[in-house]
């Protein structure tokens, strides 16, 4: 049974066209990163996904129940750890945890509460308010008190925007640890690195759908080939080089101050010596695919 | 299955208690880090008024109306100013910071809670609080030589079902407006309008013919007489304002859904 399968999902907001005849089905156990620039239509579709966003067409089952007629039954089952920080900060982090138990009728709100300052570490500032804990710290609860009720689906919106490097590498440990267990997970994410560190697979997300998906090798092997040279020079330099490439059929996209040629193992004798080759990224799939730059 | 994990799956209904119980249970925890404030206010600010109004203008101007003594008047009136103030105005900015602001609401529909059992648990929560401060005004008044009476029992009934009504007016208000200083045009034209022609300060047989019709349909003016009632005496007439107020509750309840609904769901 696939945990989440959307047909030919249509949401528009008035003339804007969020999600564009989405196909995408998430099988129980994996990692699904959906990758995508601001504006691809990824925070919509997770709003579908929870009831919070109705679709005008199309097919919606999570957890093998119709959504949005069974939405609230769906949620029941799934966690969700939000983009923005939306946690009680005058109450303390236990109450925090301990109100989201009780709204997932979790039988036991003690032990789930425990169970989930395990998953945050934060045992010694259990009695602390939220406005007293450190950013890392804020981000781990509101991971923690997305799976207080140790749910099937987790559904990942974002989940290190704008957070410094070391709060993301310790978000995406407790992230691999979820995994570990087996739980289903689909987060969504605009960070190349992050898609690629935790995601089993990726889904590519542009205009409102999805147009391509794989495991990150296999989407690089398929799009970027192996190698990509990072050509450096005058504007007049790199104008010539990426007609050249371009000509031969080659995918060059700017990279800073550098042009990328993407497959330069088929770029034979254009490639400069001076050129700094290496293997082939998602960023590069990412870049060729959508057109953006990737962060 | 571990201890702690969510409950073997069936359908959830509309309106489940457990729902209600755990948005509620929030409001609690919030209310736990400010509550001093707010019963220091709602304790003073009765005080203050009877003593401006009750014992300033009996000294003065106005003995007693209609067989009771000014003061006391006042203080039975004083109820529904309390409870339209700790109703209204916390569900109108209340909801629209936790919407706006904070992204509470966010947090919340993401679990197994809809519109229907938020709204619900929000008004139930603010008519509780209200329903208990709405009674400090009748208690400084005993303390000012009211009587009490067996009828004031019916109180805090009284004050939580209008506190109902007037708190899914304040979360219908907060779904509607676009800004929050909106809430200016919100509390001009119709908090403060309530709350001088509920018969407060003045009997309002004293107002013009169009202003005594306009006071049968406000619901304070309603809770007013009930309390006067509870304090004084009851009539059958009471049956009728107190179906009024449930009418009010009910007809809130229903625009305050609906308008969240329109705000909160995409």
């Amino acid at each position: 049974m696939a945990a989440i399968e959307l047909r030919d999902v249509v949401k528009t907001f008035g003339p804007i066209t969020a999600v564009d005849g989405l196909d995408l089905e998430v099988p129980e156990g994996i990692c699904l990163g959906l990758l995508g620039p601001n504006g691809a239509g990824k925070s919509t579709t997770m709003r579908l996904l929870t009831g919070q966003a109705i679709a005008d067409s199309g097919v919606l089952r999570v957890l093998d129940y119709e959504l949005p007629a069974e939405a609230k039954t769906a949620r029941w089952q799934m966690g969700v750890v939000p983009q923005l920080d939306n946690l009680d900060v005058d109450v303390t982090v236990e109450d925090n945890l301990a109100i989201f138990a009780r709204l997932y009728r979790v039988p036991d709100v003690g032990a789930a509460v425990d169970k989930a300052l395990g998953i945050a570490r934060l045992h010694e500032r259990r009695h602390d308010a939220v406005d007293e804990l450190s950013g890392g710290m804020r981000r781990r609860l509101l991971l923690a008190r997305g799976l207080v009720h140790e749910p099937r689906l987790v559904l990942l919106d974002e989940p290190t925007v704008g957070l410094d490097p070391q709060i993301r590498t310790e978000l995406w440990t407790l992230i691999g640890e979820l995994k570990a267990r087996g739980t289903t997970i689909l987060m969504s994410t605009h960070y190349i690195e992050e898609a690629e560190r935790l995601a089993d697979e990726v889904a590519v997300m542009h205009q409102g759908r999805i147009i391509s998906r794989g495991r990150p090798a296999e989407l690089i092997g398929e799009h970027a080939g192996r190698f990509t040279a990072e050509v450096y020079g005058p504007p007049d330099r790199l104008a010539e080089t990426r007609a050249e490439a371009e000509s031969r059929g080659l995918s060059v996209r700017p990279a800073g101050p550098a042009i990328a040629i993407v497959g330069s193992e088929r770029a034979d004798g254009l490639v400069p010596d001076d050129a700094v080759v290496r293997a082939a990224s998602l960023e590069d799939v990412f870049v060729l695919l959508t057109g953006e730059e990737a962060d | 299955m571990s201890a702690v994990a969510t409950p073997a799956p069936r359908r959830l209904r509309r309106l489940e208690r457990a729902a209600i119980a755990g948005v509620m249970s929030r409001e609690v925890a919030n209310f736990r880090t400010y509550w001093k404030g707010t019963t220091f206010s709602s304790v003073m600010e009765p005080l203050v008024y009877l003593l401006a109004f009750g014992l300033g203008l009996s000294a003065t101007l106005v003995d007693e109306v209609n067989g009771v003594p000014y003061i006391q008047f006042v203080g039975t009136g004083m109820v529904a100013t309390a409870v339209i103030f700790s109703s209204a105005l916390p569900s109108m900015f209340g909801t629209f910071v936790k919407h706006r602001f904070q992204n509470t609401y966010d947090a919340i529909l993401a679990a197994p809670v809809d519109v229907e059992e938020l709204v619900s648990a929000e008004m139930l929560w603010i008519a509780a609080r209200s329903g208990t401060y709405g009674c400090v005004p009748l208690l400084v008044t005993i303390a000012f030589g009211l009587d009490p009476a067996w009828g004031m029992l019916l109180t805090p009934l009284f004050c939580f079902v209008t506190a109902l009504g007037f708190s899914g007016f304040g979360v219908a208000m907060a779904a509607t407006v676009a800004k929050i200083d909106q809430f200016n045009y919100v509390t001009a034209l119709f908090v403060t309008p309530l709350f001088l022609v509920a018969g407060t300060f003045f009997p309002i047989d004293g107002l013009p013919q169009g202003f005594q019709v306009l006071a049968q349909v406000n619901p304070l003016h309603q809770l007013v007489e009930l309390v006067r009632g509870g304090a004084f005496g009851y009539e059958w007439a009471d049956l009728l304002r107190f179906a009024f107020l449930v009418a009010f509750a009910a007809i809130t309840w229903r625009v305050a859904i609906h308008q969240m609904r329109k705000r909160l769901i995409d």
